[in-house]
């Protein structure tokens, strides 16, 4: 190849403690004005390798070349001075500031004036095709927005490596299209830039090289022209593995929630959730689909119970029939309230008549299990609080961008995340450390979370191990209506497909299944049905075996053409 | 009547605004510097042990000089004041010790040494001397009455409290030492990665803003009681009014020269209007903290993000910390 080396790394190894190396002898060469893909699984040592590049780690032995010369990076600004910036994964903006203010952070040897600075910011905007309000402060912006800043102050300091660290994991499908656009544009420019990802058919299409790791080795690294997705899928993976999602049709299928006309206000007072209807059943998987930000967080958090609804009815068809009144209920009144709500039958089908019987004798039929229930329970759960509505068996694993911020607690360990859902359980006054510990080595094995052991804090591990964890705790429940929101962002291969088999597996076990998704081919793939939201309202549920990712995409930007939403 | 009260307000309001845009720089760095009030004590002792120097180094004391004993007392304040603040310094930012711990004990540490020190080795014989040459206003307005008193009847400190806000506000808000001052505060893994000196930043902020601090319980000895130490242990509670201050001003100085006034009128309320009752008077001293209180609910009702305390206030920071 006839082009000059800008960047190389020459035997860099990187430990974290004493038993976990990121790094590993990585030697690793970058070309000016090529665009270079870092494809590797989840904890292979690909953000770890870059972080190094960029200032924020140091390396435990080996060199970095800038143009020939050995240089010592040892903080960001570092290499800055060596012209190399990071867009790191989580943002690293300053929220009350506006665009130009971030850009403008950290800058040295020249006069602060805002003003200048924007002008160049324009400037450089028009060169490489971004749009941006460089007077808006980063809390009202979109998370694309925030990327563009994130790019633009690398750009403003003269970067001419570039790192992205899975700059399109939140991103929408028109959205990546325009990022590659850019950056297309900047290495016809002469920038080289460097993307971690694990998103093989974005390697193939941005990409003139790869370069795979694995468990902290370098592999290989090849022209993208001269490889195929299969073929870096081995190196990456390192075996074959199985890619199909195994959906099974739906099987006895019974109503479990009905919303109707549901509509939630955010605090601005703009519908959020605008007047949405469908119902879920157990047994399928019901997928939504929208652009971020259409309603799914607050639909989902409305089922919940975790956000008030300004009106519309959420009905949920607890799962009672034909199970025993000992199963749920334990105390006389209530099964007597139920009995004169004529709830109960016996094994044979007739109806029971409680009027005859003494409390004992009434006491010894519920706890022999021969009253069962006639029909599924009706509730509804506009007074319920969430506590209630969770041990209704309605549970939500929301994915937030920043993962830990809701559902798990940091600075706790895998143990005691569990006992979060499990405190209440137990007469002692004591916890029971038992079952949680139990449940954590469970998830742990089962799910392969990469741990050095149960009584790791969460926030040590890597992104996809904390989903398995969050994931993993909600479907230890015993669900019969699982939520789950953007499961899989963020994640390699191989968990996002054990992750979904768990989805699957719910699914033949009856449970009704919402599944939020970003990736469309995963949501064709995994759904029975799929839900289209746009701009909060529900634009059309379509059959997700028939439907064609032009449709779903056409329904996603409904109501946007005709101006309802924003 | 008005006039004292009036004077009385602002000089009582200046003790507070030194501590408060201490405390305010501070806490823009991302530290919650709890030890603002103990480091006004030994600000004073500082301030006091050098006035003392010099006023023992001559021979008529009558002749002191007004600029020396400004220098003098400014200087010392300044020294001592940013000791105290290097020992939090230390244990906050080098060796990340908890914030709130680390202040609480600096301001009982600062405290306990000033009663010490004050007590022991610091001669107070030519105070009130130097006190009333400290308290000098400008010439024009000596012996006048009315609002030319209340606006130009001061002492130095008075205005320097009001230049050292404006010139705070004006750094913080147009200068890109302020911008990167205010993003460590907000987001300092941010700050860092964008090639900010996290550390030296910190430093300073905490060094000069402790310094500041301590003007204010000198001039509350020196200018304010003339050189009296009776009711020396009002200042650790002036520091704690500075600390409320911060939050009654959203953490910006310039509505800080206002609100240290207001807290200074509603703290001396108590003294002036004479005939009110004991618990009258201790209803009035608690106002502050109660305007204080309603104040935070205001803003966090309001939700506007500009008018929250800095993000990362009270975080320790490492950067191979995930």
């Amino acid at each position: 190849m006839n082009k000059t080396v800008i960047l190389q790394l020459k035997n860099i190894t990187k430990k974290f403690g004493t038993k976990v190396i990121a790094n590993n002898n990585v030697s690793l060469d970058v070309y000016k004005g090529e665009i270079l893909s870092i494809l590797g699984e989840n904890g292979c040592g690909k953000t770890t390798l870059m972080n190094m590049v960029a200032g924020i780690y140091y390396p435990d032995s080996g060199k970095i070349l800038i143009n020939g010369e050995e240089v010592i990076i040892r903080s960001p600004r570092d290499a800055f001075e060596h012209k190399i910036g990071m867009i790191h994964q989580h943002f690293k903006l300053i929220d009350i500031f506006s665009a130009a203010q971030n850009v403008a952070l950290g800058v040295e040897g020249e006069k602060f004036n805002l003003k200048e600075v924007n002008n160049r910011i324009k400037e450089m905007a028009k060169k490489y095709g971004f749009n941006i309000n460089l007077d808006k402060k980063i809390y009202e912006m979109s998370v694309s927005e925030k990327q563009t800043v994130e790019i633009l102050k690398v750009l403003y300091r003269g970067a001419d490596i570039l790192i992205l660290d899975e700059p399109t994991a939140v991103l929408t499908p028109q959205e990546i299209r325009s990022l590659f656009k850019v950056l297309s544009a900047m290495r016809d420019d002469g920038k080289s830039i460097i993307i971690i990802t694990h998103k093989l058919n974005e390697v193939m299409e941005i990409s003139d090289r790869v370069t795979v790791l694995r468990k902290g080795d370098h592999i290989a690294t090849v022209n993208t022209s001269e490889t195929s997705e299969k073929e870096l899928t081995e190196m990456m993976v390192g075996e074959k593995i199985d890619l199909n999602i195994n959906r099974t049709e739906p099987k006895n299928s019974k109503l479990r929630l009905s919303v109707s006309n549901l509509t939630v206000k955010n605090p601005d007072g703009y519908n959020v959730v605008d007047n949405v209807s469908f119902e879920a059943f157990g047994g399928e998987i019901l997928g939504i689909a929208g652009i971020a930000g259409s309603g799914q967080k607050e639909l989902l958090e409305a089922i919940a119970g975790l956000n008030n609804y300004e009106n519309g009815k959420l009905i949920y068809y607890h799962p009672k029939k034909n199970k025993p009144v000992s199963f749920f209920h334990k105390t006389y009144k209530r099964v007597m309230e139920l009995a004169n709500e004529n709830a109960f039958i016996d094994e044979k089908g007739n109806d029971i008549d409680f009027t005859k019987l003494t409390k004992k004798e009434i006491k010894e039929l519920v706890n022999s299990e021969k009253i069962i229930f006639k029909e599924d329970e009706v509730i509804d759960l506009k007074d319920k609080t969430p506590r209630e509505i969770r041990e209704l068996g309605i549970r939500l694993s929301f994915v937030p961008e920043d993962r830990l911020g809701m559902g798990l607690v940091g600075n706790m360990d895998i143990v005691d995340n569990m006992m979060l859902r499990s405190y209440r359980k137990g007469k002692s006054v004591f916890l029971d450390r038992k079952r949680p510990q139990d449940l954590a080595d469970r998830i742990i094995e089962e799910l392969k979370v990469n741990t050095p052991d149960s009584h790791t804090a969460v926030r040590k591990l890597s992104g996809g191990n904390v989903q398995k964890v969050l994931v993993g705790r909600e479907i230890a429940a015993a669900p019969a209506i699982l939520m789950t929101a953007y499961p899989v962002r963020g994640l390699d291969i191989n968990s996002s497909y054990t992750i979904y088999n768990l989805l699957n597996e719910q699914k033949q076990k009856g449970v009704s299944v919402i599944f939020v998704g970003e990736d469309l081919d995963v949501l064709m793939a995994l759904s029975d049905r799929i839900l289209v939201l746009s701009g909060g309202k529900v634009s059309g549920i379509v059959d997700a075996r028939t439907t064609t990712k032009d449709e779903i995409g056409l329904l996603m930007v409904q109501s946007k053409e005709n101006g309802v939403t924003e | 009547m008005t006039v004292t009260f009036l004077m009385s307000a602002i000089a009582i309001g200046t003790v507070l605004l030194f501590g408060c845009i201490g405390e305010t720089i501070t806490e823009k760095a991302g530290h919650l510097n709890l030890g603002i009030p103990g480091i006004m004590c030994t600000g004073t002792v500082g301030g006091c042990l050098f006035v003392s120097f010099y006023m023992n180094s001559l021979e008529v004391i009558e002749n002191a000089s007004w600029i020396i004993l400004i220098l003098s007392s400014v200087f010392g304040a300044f020294l001592f004041a940013s000791l105290t603040g290097a020992i939090y310094a230390v244990m906050t930012i080098t060796f990340r010790c908890n914030q709130n711990i680390t202040g609480l004990a600096i301001t009982i540490f600062g405290n306990g040494l000033t009663q010490f020190l004050m007590h022991s080795y610091v001669d107070k014989t030519n105070f009130s001397t130097a006190g009333k040459i400290i308290a000098k206003c400008l010439p024009f307005a000596d012996g006048s009455d009315g609002i030319v008193k209340v606006l130009f009847g001061h002492g130095f400190y008075v205005y320097l409290a009001i230049i050292i806000a404006l010139i705070t506000t004006f750094i913080f808000n147009r200068t890109k030492v302020g911008l990167n001052l205010r993003a460590i505060g907000e987001n300092t893994a941010t700050a860092d990665a964008m090639g900010v000196n996290i550390t030296l930043y910190k430093y300073v902020a905490i060094l000069i803003g402790s310094g500041i601090a301590g003007f204010g319980g000198v001039f509350y000895i020196m200018d304010y009681v003339k050189g009296s130490w009776e009711n020396a242990s009002t200042i650790e509670a002036f520091g704690w009014l500075a600390i409320a201050l911060v939050i009654f001003t959203l953490w910006k100085p310039n509505i800080s020269i206002i609100g240290s006034y207001l807290f200074g009128a509603l703290y001396i309320a108590a003294f002036v209007f004479g005939n009110i009752s004991f618990s009258g008077r201790e209803i009035l001293k608690m106002l502050p903290y109660v305007i204080t209180i309603v104040v935070l609910i205001v803003t966090s009702m309001m939700n506007k993000k500009e008018n929250q305390p800095p993000a990362s206030l009270g975080l320790s920071y490492f950067r191979e910390d995930r």
